[in-house]
């Protein structure tokens, strides 16, 4: 049997559910007294649609969960937003999440907007049972009686094929996987419309990542919903994405439709990524890039990707380069895929 | 023909809980797997969370030892190392690779320290060896792996990269000149653009160096890519075996079928 793509659903063009504009946050750090910037998040601006899956790739440190907690107002110092607008819409009503004050943000929070979080099968305490996480998480957002609540949340554990049994369990008694589709379960009771997943899978094994991925198809075909989807994994991005966003050192590089990422990806740093990418069934010889990534702290001048580029010019190391629309729903960030015009 | 590496009907059982209800665990049952000293190869080491891999690279390493069986390294039985000095020269000929290069260095001290202590320890050959011998050794072990020991010295872990991190990791690894490398999902944590790197670098070292290489792992992509031999594990037993390619061309086993296909490809897009 071979497997085949776990969740292409075509988007029609719709309202965006969110609208991201120039956002920029750094990490700002005062010690003996020199501030430091760290640029996580640098001038990104993206729009999801309504039931869209919109990935985020990009290796670690290169801000891509800075984004998300920015994009979701979790935002703690050192990490604070220097500009830029993140708009939500939810049932036809538009929610500027810096304009919000706490209490707004708390409402929207699970009923409209969920996360998942990095690691998050170590979220549920371990001390208590489970079925106290989801009480204390979504009780509160769903306004029901005691009874239906837990009618729905046997109900929607059930949908998700897990046994409402492990509600009695404690953490500890779960096996990663389990724990990790708990958590999604949890993160998805309230049926959200827009769930953020920070690296869902990671540090799970192919066939438990296999069973999660399926899960989050079932709940975004169920609920409608749309994806935020962060992971540096491309082969989980080829099978679950609809279009996909490449950020190198806190800016989006690249952006397109999932199949003209993989065939047709035109930045140079798109494509040693998938050219990178290991097959069974294929042995020949993968380059490696050279260098490292840059330090956001002291990103280099221009294109962040000029020291590593095959293809650097001179206007590379001088100007950033902007993110120019190439073809309908594909933006590319180089000079030397855009020409050097600015 | 010589053997390097003889692993012969090991297995290990762990006990869990106290008087009242006792439970034991087979982490590995009956396994035995050979690695001969004229033909280094890289041996990949796949299976599920859970399935022993890790268990298994403890016992060769020395740090578990067998409920049954034996492990055989140089024709030595690992379990009847005592004294220190064997220990050091067991020790030297096999090292490990930790999974998560940032939680294998303390964060507090400097990467090179542990270059230059683990050159003290090994070079005792000629007696005490000096400042000058340390630092031309760890400079050689870091340019194999295609560092500098400017680039790392006084440095900290959380100045380096992943990809760099572990270089160094493996480079000290290399310093007392191992015939065996244990190496358990050695590119998990390190960046996409970097993994192929590392890979690349544990294929080079074999051509090179001759080293052997048990590469533990549950990424059967970059197993396909490098290894010469392959294990498929499942709780605590090897359900299939052979040469990589072959048996990731076409497994058998239905849970190799099942592992095969669970790996998600780019191919979908």
């Amino acid at each position: 049997m071979q497997t085949e793509a776990l969740l292409h659903t075509p988007k029609a063009a719709s309202e965006p559910i969110l609208a991201v504009e120039n956002l920029k946050a750094y990490y700002t750090t005062k010690a003996f007294g020199i501030d430091r910037d760290i640029r996580a998040v640098d001038d990104i601006s993206l729009t999801i649609a309504k039931g869209e899956i919109y990935g985020v790739a990009g290796e670690s440190s290169s801000g891509k969960t800075s984004l998300i907690k920015t994009i979701v107002g979790a935002i703690r110092p050192p990490l604070h937003v220097v500009g830029g607008s993140v708009c939500f819409n939810f049932e036809g009503q538009a929610y500027n999440i810096y304009d919000l004050g706490p209490d707004e943000l708390q409402t929207i929070r699970w009923r409209h907007l969920s996360y998942i979080m990095q690691g998050s099968m170590n979220v549920l305490n371990p001390v208590r049972r489970i079925k106290h996480s989801f009480f204390d998480f979504a009780f509160a957002h769903m306004g029901l009686d005691r009874a239906t609540f837990w009618d729905k949340v046997r109900e929607h554990l059930r949908r998700l094929d897990l046994d409402p049994g492990v509600l009695d369990s404690y953490p500890h008694q779960l096996s990663g996987g389990m724990r990790q589709r708990t958590t999604i379960a949890l993160a998805t009771v309230c049926t959200p419309e827009f769930i953020v997943a920070d690296e869902p899978t990671t540090a799970l094994d192919v066939i438990v990542q296999r069973d999660v991925l399926t899960m989050l198809r079932d709940i975004q075909r169920d609920l409608g919903s749309s994806f935020l989807f962060v992971t540096h994994d491309m082969s989980v991005h080829a099978t679950v994405s609809d279009r996909i966003g490449i950020v190198y050192a806190g800016r989006l590089v690249e952006e397109a439709d999932t199949p003209t990422l993989f065939r047709g990806a035109r930045h140079p740093y798109t494509q040693h990524l998938v050219a990178s990418l290991p097959k069974i069934g294929d042995a020949t010889r993968r380059a490696s890039l050279s260098g490292r990534p840059p330090s956001l702290a002291d990103p280099p001048a221009g294109c962040r990707f000029h020291p590593r580029c095959p293809l650097a010019m001179d206007i590379c190391s001088k100007q950033v380069p902007p993110l120019n629309p190439l073809a309908p729903r594909h933006r590319v960030a180089c000079f030397a895929v855009s020409g050097a015009t600015s | 023909m010589s053997l390097l590496l003889d692993i012969d009907h090991v297995g290990k059982t762990f006990l869990q809980g106290g008087l009242l209800s006792r439970r034991s665990i087979e982490a590995v049952k009956d396994i035995s797997l050979q690695i001969e000293v004229e033909r280094p190869e890289i041996l990949s080491v796949v299976g599920e969370s859970g399935s022993g891999k890790s268990t298994l690279a403890a016992m060769v390493l020395g740090q578990q030892l067998p409920t049954r069986g034996r492990v055989l390294f140089d024709g030595v039985d690992v379990a009847s190392i005592r004294s220190r000095a064997d220990r050091c020269a067991f020790m030297a000929k096999v090292q490990p690779v930790l999974q998560n290069p940032f939680e294998a260095f303390n964060p507090l001290k400097r990467v090179d320290r542990y270059l230059f202590a683990t050159a003290a320890n090994f070079m005792t050959a000629n007696g005490k060896p000096t400042r000058q011998e340390i630092e031309a050794r760890v400079d050689r072990v870091l340019v194999e792996v295609g560092l500098t020991l400017a680039e790392v010295r006084g440095r900290f872990p959380h100045e380096l990269s992943g990809g760099q991190l572990q270089r160094t990791a493996i480079a000290r690894a290399l310093i007392p000149e191992p015939r065996l490398l244990v190496a358990d999902e050695p590119v998990s944590m390190v960046d996409a653009s970097l993994r192929m790197s590392i890979v690349n670098l544990f294929g080079a070292l074999r051509d090179r160096l001759g080293l052997s290489i048990i590469y533990i792992t549950h990424d059967l992509a970059t197993a396909y890519y490098i290894s010469d031999r392959i294990i498929i594990m499942r709780k605590g037993e090897v359900v299939e075996r052979g040469d990589a390619r072959t048996v990731l061309d076409n497994p058998q086993h239905p849970y190799s079928i099942a592992l095969k296909n669970a790996v998600l490809t780019p191919d979908f897009a």
